[in-house]
């Protein structure tokens, strides 16, 4: 049944997850994220639901175990922060061209490099626009609360296994690390080998006298194959396009002027969007939900009917980009962002509005 | 007497396994990996474990043993193979799951995940084929070549103070707790291939049993990177490679 609890971010994931009937979780300690594996090891699920939780020795390594246990139909997720992404993006390349429905979770740090392990969303690009190599692309959902770090880790299953492809969890340390509450789902059972077979035919599983064998490969040496399977990919990503977006509108309906953010900048520029209502400015804010798939029509529409839009966000402006090309200089739209882990006030944005859209 | 007397199952003295498919190998002539496929087809038949068995790939000339094996297979990146098993074995404990790996592979880019599963004592067998060069890739250096042995990375021979020292890997994974079985033997002859055999039944047998990581090193030829023929290399593995990697069980608990 549903429970509800008072937890972190972090904690909410493996919480969720177990709930959710996910087989195995594979990880490696890295900070803001370590609660998740900590939580799935307290919580010692092996000995109720029987998910396996290991702790890797690296994160190249973990990933890999998720490439074998999704290969094999089951509901496998690794998580990690920025520079342990960096790491497992040679796997999420395999793992998006075999086609294979994983959840990764990237709780934001600043980079680059070993960086800071402060809040950021300086991933942006590596979630949304690849990160590997090769062409492909992630479903990218984006939490805002500790509540949507429980659903989404559910969704994202649900999405993974919909369009046999991994999806990603785009959070950061703010989110990962705060308390709030959370209404966390029922106990979901594991899928039966049975279930597994018809969920995922390619699963392996053992080869039974009356099928061929499952090849689980990301390789074709003749150019022509791999072109189909690039095709095969982009047509799976124009349906995610059509059917999986994801937005949420906040105080929109009468909005001259409009704040676009993701994640817990969001929650930021709601309060900024309050002071400036308080002071007679009508303004909204657009939270992007999936960032990959993007909320471009919606944004297209607003562009019309608004006077300009400020991007807001933890890093030197990479959503920006996605923004200007869904409103595609139908309005002016300005970024304000923090970096390196600092993250922005609801003052700071609302001053750096009124200095650069406010007209 | 014509050909249907012949074929008959009375006559039946040496029948190629079913698991081993008609599909043509790409392997060279001389080359250890089609006779090492054999056995493993032979094993997984005769133990009736084709419906249990999930072979992982790696990148390498064996990355198209998923071509030649009717079996699951799970095709890994380059050195994540025991990784990959892992992740299987560890959701279905109850299937048999190898790894098929070269020297780059397992020895070079992989050390950490071949380490690391061994150590767990990952219920997985570990089939490792060295032959001391990069075949797919056109005869690199490998960690496993020998000292002054010619590539085309290491054109004067392997330069000890350059590269480092050939990589006897194999003796490291014995002083693993988590490895139950560890051996080397080599395909080269007609004992050899038998005693391979049994080896690497021996090792499926402990990843069934779980008893822990079982590692069957073949020490292998390459004669299109060792660019000798197929007689030669066999000649040339055995009075240069056997000394450097002796055959025989490390380790058997």
């Amino acid at each position: 049944m549903e429970e509800t609890k008072l937890m972190k971010g972090n904690e909410a994931i493996a919480e969720a997850a177990i709930r959710c009937g996910c087989d195995g979780y594979f990880g490696y300690p890295i900070t803001p994220q370590s609660e998740i594996m900590e939580t799935l090891m307290a919580l010692e699920p092996w000995k109720t639901t029987g998910m396996v939780v290991l702790q890797a020795e690296s994160e190249v390594a973990a990933i890999n175990m998720v490439y074998g246990a999704s290969a094999c139909g089951k509901k496998a997720m690794t998580s990690s922060s920025s520079p342990g992404v960096s790491l497992k993006t040679e796997g999420i390349s395999y793992i998006a061209s075999a086609e294979l429905p994983s959840v990764i979770v990237n709780v934001m740090r600043g980079g680059p490099g070993l960086g800071t392990i402060q809040p950021s969303q300086a991933d942006y690009f590596q979630a949304v626009k690849g990160g590997g190599h090769g062409d492909y692309k992630l479903i990218v959902l984006a939490p805002s609360s500790v509540q949507e770090m429980a659903d989404f880790t559910c969704l994202a299953f649900e999405l993974a296994f919909k369009y046999s492809t991994p999806a990603m969890i785009l959070s950061d340390g703010i989110i990962g690390q705060m308390m709030e509450k959370v209404i966390l789902p029922p106990q979901q059972p594991r899928m039966t080998e049975e279930e597994i077979r018809q969920k995922f035919p390619r699963a392996t599983l053992g080869k039974p006298a009356d099928r061929k064998p499952n090849i689980i490969t990301s390789l074709a040496i003749e150019s022509e194959v791999m072109e189909k399977t690039n095709f095969r990919l982009q047509a799976k990503y124009r349906e995610i396009e059509k059917y999986e977006v994801r937005y949420e509108t906040y105080l929109c309906e009468d909005a001259e002027y409009l704040m676009v953010a993701f994640g817990s900048v969001a929650r930021i520029c709601k309060t900024a969007v309050e002071e400036a209502r308080k002071e007679g400015i009508k303004v909204g804010v657009i939270r992007p939900i999936t960032l990959f798939p993007f909320p471009t029509k919606i944004l297209a529409e607003y562009a019309d009917r608004v006077k300009g839009i400020l991007t807001v966000e933890m890093n030197a402006g990479q959503m920006v980009e996605d923004v200007r090309l869904a409103v595609n200089g139908k309005t002016p739209v300005e970024f304000y962002g923090k970096m390196g882990g600092i993250v922005p006030a609801p003052d700071e944005i609302f001053e750096a509005f009124k200095k650069q859209t406010l007209k | 007497m014509n050909i249907t007397e012949i074929i008959h199952p009375a006559n039946l003295v040496y029948k190629k396994p079913d698991v081993l498919n008609d599909t043509p190998m790409h392997y060279c002539p001389g080359c250890s990996h089609g006779v090492v496929h054999k056995l493993i087809a032979e094993i997984i038949e005769e133990n009736n474990w084709q419906e249990k068995t999930i072979g992982v790939a790696p990148v390498g000339c064996s990355v198209f043993a998923y071509n030649y094996l009717d079996i699951d297979w799970q095709q890994a990146a380059h050195g994540r193979a025991p990784a990959v098993a892992t992740g299987i074995k560890r959701l279905l404990p109850d299937r048999l799951v190898f790894t098929y790996q070269g020297d780059g592979d397992l020895a070079a880019i992989g050390t950490a995940e071949t380490i690391h599963a061994c150590n767990r004592g990952e219920n997985i067998t570990i089939i490792f084929i060295n032959n001391a060069i990069y075949g797919m890739t056109g005869g690199q250096m490998a960690p496993t070549t020998l000292e002054n042995m010619k590539t085309s990375t290491s054109p004067a021979g392997r330069n000890i103070e350059l590269n480092g020292y050939p990589l006897n890997i194999t003796d490291l994974l014995v002083k693993l707790r988590g490895t139950c079985y560890v051996t080397r033997q080599s395909v080269y002859n007609v004992a050899g291939v038998r005693k391979a055999k049994k080896a690497i039944q021996k090792g499926f047998e402990n990843s069934m049993a779980k008893k822990g990581t079982s590692i069957i090193e073949i020490v292998s030829t390459c004669s299109s990177g060792w660019k000798l023929t197929p007689d030669a290399s066999n000649k040339w593995m055995v009075a240069n490679m056997f000394p450097a990697y002796e055959l025989g069980d490390l380790k058997d608990i």
